[in-house]
């Protein structure tokens, strides 16, 4: 289908939103790679060869992941004139059951999560309601979204499609309001404007710096030389942050019409996007997404008619995390290893091809058409005086509601673990924080009141990053932390310049002292000043921030490291060196599962009696105490 | 021309021009590993750092690419300076503390050896990449390279092996600051 | 599976000879044949007019790249934050003494299993996590990462 005039694409979304909502019963199911993780392939066969065969009068669908990656795979039930029913935990083994009630057009109790009454829409005139009157019987006692604690504080802008549209179908993104807003950007706006629009609303770039878009963007607009170009990072390496695959597979015409935007607005006819290799499904559903906006006319020339051309190609990282750089990101597109030059000409006037180039990251062009469709005051009302909007954060580690949030900016850290997130498992208790992956830092609790924004977070010594956050509780040690980012860094440096090169393997050197038990307090000091060395001589950012984690662990646990050092005692029973397994004989009752376990044969003793461990063989694997049942395997 | 400071002393210099071009010029002396007149500037060693504030902040810059700008205050011998080029000799020296270059920084800049210090190599390569760079600039044939990646990344020909193009004309072992190609040299020209 | 004028050709005719296309071009051959061939690498970059010392530092660069055979199953544990805090260091311990692997990675002699580490597949919510193949494994004990080796041995 063809969509070249402003008719065709209110005719395209007539016919998305009957896709969308028909007048017949709908059941989703969540598919991005999280929920396949969790077995929703499996389930999302079994349902639609159900419905093949017993030729249900009925639609079955997949969609991307709305955010509870805790209670995968998800199943929604839509039937007319009733609210979205969402199930959770739905593995193979007990889809069929539910079939068994859907199909008879029944909407069963078990494994209930919560019911949408209306469909907010975001950028579609106003909310859709699912049903007129009143609930009956447990639907009315089901909880809302917005009652669950996990959803209460969320704000859904940059994923507002996903886990409502079928991500590989366009006219899904188009009933959503989809492409109006590039509609009348190239209808009705000068490039000047859309800046000022951008400016104005006070996005700021989500890839982790927060530079200002619209600025971004207007240097890139007056910077000389042709032709220009518009990209995309989506590159996503933090480790524990996973939101631009999410967006990806859940909503990837968000992505290609805010590039669309931007490309406008800077003078561009040519984008890339730079995604990740080791995300097959995001790169599958980005090629399908990019086809199909091909064959409507909506990338290529003459776009709506207006005579502006934009077409995208795809390129696919090869799995290196300093490609997230954006001079190493332009090398790699290049065909050249990943190596960062330095930006004392910024990539604006110099970029690719030694060309001028906008690269942004995947949630800062989602937000995009949302900011042009709702208007700058609209998104400016969102969000704390210097950092607008909304950020989604990947709230994951030692917290029960493991999952993709998307908040306004400003809440606070302890509402978003303890109330988003549901606090920490049982018999734990919060420790820290990790915000902004190998380049971000460790809050302690502090400090959790902070509000999350990108200047409180700096002054804080950790960065925004790309929205990673790692729960930590008081099995996680802080020096173990440090050691992990450096290893992390160590192995990701390009190894072009020394300060990180040979800087970061000294500081890997004397923190492996301290989880020894060695070193001295006077170490901690010479740290300090390797790291401002490695901050201030580095070539990029990798090994400019480098030193934060270590930074932020001295500054916020200095007891934890002094303990290390002048007690040789890790206190979270972390370092290997300084631990020991023993087994209670109280406790113990001769089950022998650990001996089964041990690969050193170290734990002997007779069945039903109390066994135990000889620790000279012992190499601490600790597969008795994750296998005891009964608590009897102590390690301190 | 673009005038700016270099330590309180006004200096001058042509658009295009670099700090370390101007500085030179002024006989300001700042230490160099990976830097050659007859190539481009590379930015590895990071030897070359300076202060640079203008106007607005104050950071951190390489002296042999950062193009000067008017009104610039550049500082050779700042505390943030002194520290990152005491660390990166400290590493250097630790990592090759029998090279002769090495060595004689190493005096200059009174840093000795740490118990980090790595024993049984003589002439360690520091990836300053002037063999790379001679090899592709000056000489034409593009035989070397640098393979791998962080800590292994090394000096390399393709598959490690003697090469067919290379013309065995030595002037990646002349160029080299440690002494380090001698042996990938042997290795390459087969 | 042997390097063929075929396969090699199959590939590069979606390339016009043109450097930018050399990582793009590398991965196809990557994906054919598992890693690079010699041959293959240096018939990629006769293609495409780049020099074999680029092609060389490329696939030696990008993690994506293998130089050697790999095992039949591909065995990737997440090594990321979220796996971390969660034990994922000792089930790759695991993996490692169950697999006999010698280095931090590697491939088994029987070519069966390549054992490696990536940081992050981006299922946080189900830490520990690895992938074998296409398939991703959650919520991993060392005592399932064992499971995990000998339901694939038997396959």
């Amino acid at each position: 289908m063809q969509i070249t005039s402003i008719d065709d694409l209110q005719k395209a979304k007539g016919t998305g939103l009957n896709q969308l909502y028909p007048d017949k019963p709908k059941i989703l199911v969540g598919m991005a790679t999280c929920g396949r993780a969790a077995g929703a392939q499996r389930v999302y066969d079994l349902l639609h060869k159900k419905a093949q065969q017993e030729h249900w009068d009925g639609v079955v669908e997949k969609t991307g992941c709305i955010g509870f990656c805790y209670k995968e795979p998800l199943v929604d039930a839509i039937f007319p004139g009733k609210p979205r029913i969402t199930y959770g935990e739905v593995t193979p083994e007990i889809a069929g059951a539910l079939w068994e009630e859907l199909a008879a057009g029944r909407i069963p109790e078990k494994q209930i999560m919560a019911r949408l009454d209306m469909d907010d829409m975001v950028l579609n005139g106003g909310p859709r309601k699912f049903f007129k009157g009143k609930l009956k019987g447990f639907l009315a006692k089901t909880p809302r979204y917005e009652d669950l604690d996990f959803f209460k504080l969320q704000r859904h802008i940059a994923m507002r499609n996903c886990g409502f549209i079928d991500p590989d179908n366009l006219l899904h993104y188009i009933a959503r309001g989809g492409y109006f807003p590039l509609y009348t950007t190239l209808t009705t706006m000068t490039p000047e404007e859309v800046i000022n629009v951008v400016t104005f609303a006070g996005l700021r770039g989500r890839g982790g710096g927060g530079f200002p878009t619209g600025v971004k963007w207007a240097s890139c607009r007056k910077a000389q030389g042709w032709p220009k170009y518009v990209l995309c990072n989506a590159d996503e390496g933090d480790p524990g942050a996973y939101m631009d695959r999410s967006l990806i597979e859940g909503d990837p015409h968000a992505i290609l019409e805010g590039m669309l935007i931007g490309a406008y607005a800077i003078g561009s006819s040519e984008g890339y996007i730079y995604v990740r290799a080791e995300y097959p499904l995001a790169v599958k559903t980005l090629q399908r997404a990019i086809l199909s906006a091909r064959e409507a006319g909506l990338l290529g020339e003459n776009i709506f008619g207006t005579g502006f051309n934009f077409d995208i190609k795809l390129n696919l990282g090869g799995g290196a995390f300093v490609c997230g750089e954006s001079t190493a990101l332009m090398a790699s597109i290049e065909g050249k290893p990943g190596e960062p030059r330095a930006k004392y000409v910024h990539t604006v006037d110099k970029g690719l091809w030694n060309r001028p180039s906008n690269l942004n990251n995947v949630e800062t062009w989602a937000n995009v058409p949302v900011i042009i469709g709702k208007g700058a005051d609209w998104y400016r009302d969102i969000g704390t005086e210097g950092s607008k909007g909304t950020k989604i954060f990947s709230l994951v580690g030692q917290v029960k509601n493991v999952g993709l949030v998307e908040v306004p900016m400003g809440v606070s850290i302890k509402d978003l673990v303890m109330q988003v997130g549901g606090g920490v498992p049982e018999n734990r208790e919060f420790k820290a924080i990790q915000i902004g992956g190998p380049s971000g830092g460790c809050i302690p609790k502090e400090h959790w009141d902070l509000p999350i924004d990108f200047d409180s977070l700096w002054d804080a010594g950790a960065i925004m990053g790309s929205g990673g956050m790692i729960v930590m509780d008081n099995s996680t040690c802080m020096v173990d932390v440090a050691k992990f980012f450096l290893d992390f860094l160590i192995d990701e440096s390009c190894g072009k310049c020394i300060p990180c090169r040979l800087g970061l393997k000294r500081m890997r050197e004397i923190l492996e002292e301290f989880s020894a038990g060695k070193g001295s307090l006077a170490d901690l000091d010479e740290m300090e000043s390797l790291s401002e060395a490695v901050k201030d001589g580095s070539l990029c950012a990798l090994g400019g921030s480098a030193p934060n984690p270590v930074l932020t662990t001295l500054r916020y646990f200095r007891e934890e490291y002094e303990a290390h050092i002048l007690q040789q005692k890790c206190p979270a029973a972390v370092c290997k060196e300084l631990i020991t397994y023993t087994i209670n004989p109280e406790l113990c009752n001769g089950c022998t599962a650990c001996v089964a376990e041990c690969p050193q044969d170290a734990i002997t003793g007779d069945k039903k009696k109390p066994h135990s461990l000889d620790t000279s063989l012992c190499i601490k694997c600790g597969a008795c105490f994750e296998v005891c049942k009964f608590g009897a395997v102590a390690v301190a | 021309m673009i005038t700016f400071t270099i330590n309180g002393k006004e200096v001058r210099g042509q658009d295009g021009w670099t700090i370390l071009e101007v500085a030179r010029w002024n006989g300001i002396e700042i230490p160099t590993l990976c830097h050659h007149g007859a190539l481009e500037p590379y930015g590895a060693c990071r030897l070359c750092v300076v202060e640079v504030n203008d106007g607005k902040r104050s950071r951190v810059v390489i002296s042999c690419m950062y193009p000067i700008r008017p009104g610039i205050q550049v500082q050779t011998e700042s505390p943030r300076v002194a520290n990152v080029r005491r660390w990166i000799i400290q590493l250097l020296l630790d990592e090759s503390p029998e090279s002769p270059k090495i060595q004689e920084l190493a005096k200059t800049f009174g840093v000795t050896p740490s118990r980090f210090k790595k024993a049984g190599v003589d002439f360690a390569c520091h990836l300053c990449g002037l063999c790379v760079r001679a090899c592709q600039e000056v000489v034409g044939v593009q035989v070397l390279t640098f393979g791998n990646r962080g800590l292994r990344k090394a000096i390399t020909s393709p598959f490690n092996a003697a090469s067919k193009e290379c013309l065995g004309c030595g002037t990646c072992t002349y160029i080299c600051p440690t002494g380090a190609m001698d042996q990938v040299f042997q290795r390459v020209k087969g | 599976m042997s390097v063929t004028f075929k396969a090699l050709e199959n590939i590069l005719e979606h390339y016009p000879p043109s450097s930018e296309h050399l990582i793009s071009a590398l991965q196809d051959v990557q994906a054919k044949f598992k890693y690079l061939p010699p041959e293959a690498m240096t018939a990629v970059c006769d293609h495409l007019g780049v020099p074999l010392s680029r092609g060389w530092a490329v696939a030696t660069f990008y993690k994506t790249f293998s130089l050697e055979p790999q095992g039949e199953h591909d065995v990737a544990v997440c090594l990321g934050t979220a796996c971390h805090v969660r034990g994922a260091h000792n089930v790759y311990e695991k993996f490692r003494r169950e697999l006999e692997i010698t280095g931090q990675e590697g491939t088994t002699r029987d070519l069966k299993f390549s054992l490696r580490q990536v940081r992050c597949l981006g299922c946080c919510s189900m830490a520990p996590v690895a992938q074998v193949d296409e398939e991703i494994h959650g919520n991993l004990s060392q005592r399932k990462a064992g499971h995990l080796l000998r339901t694939y041995r038997t396959r």
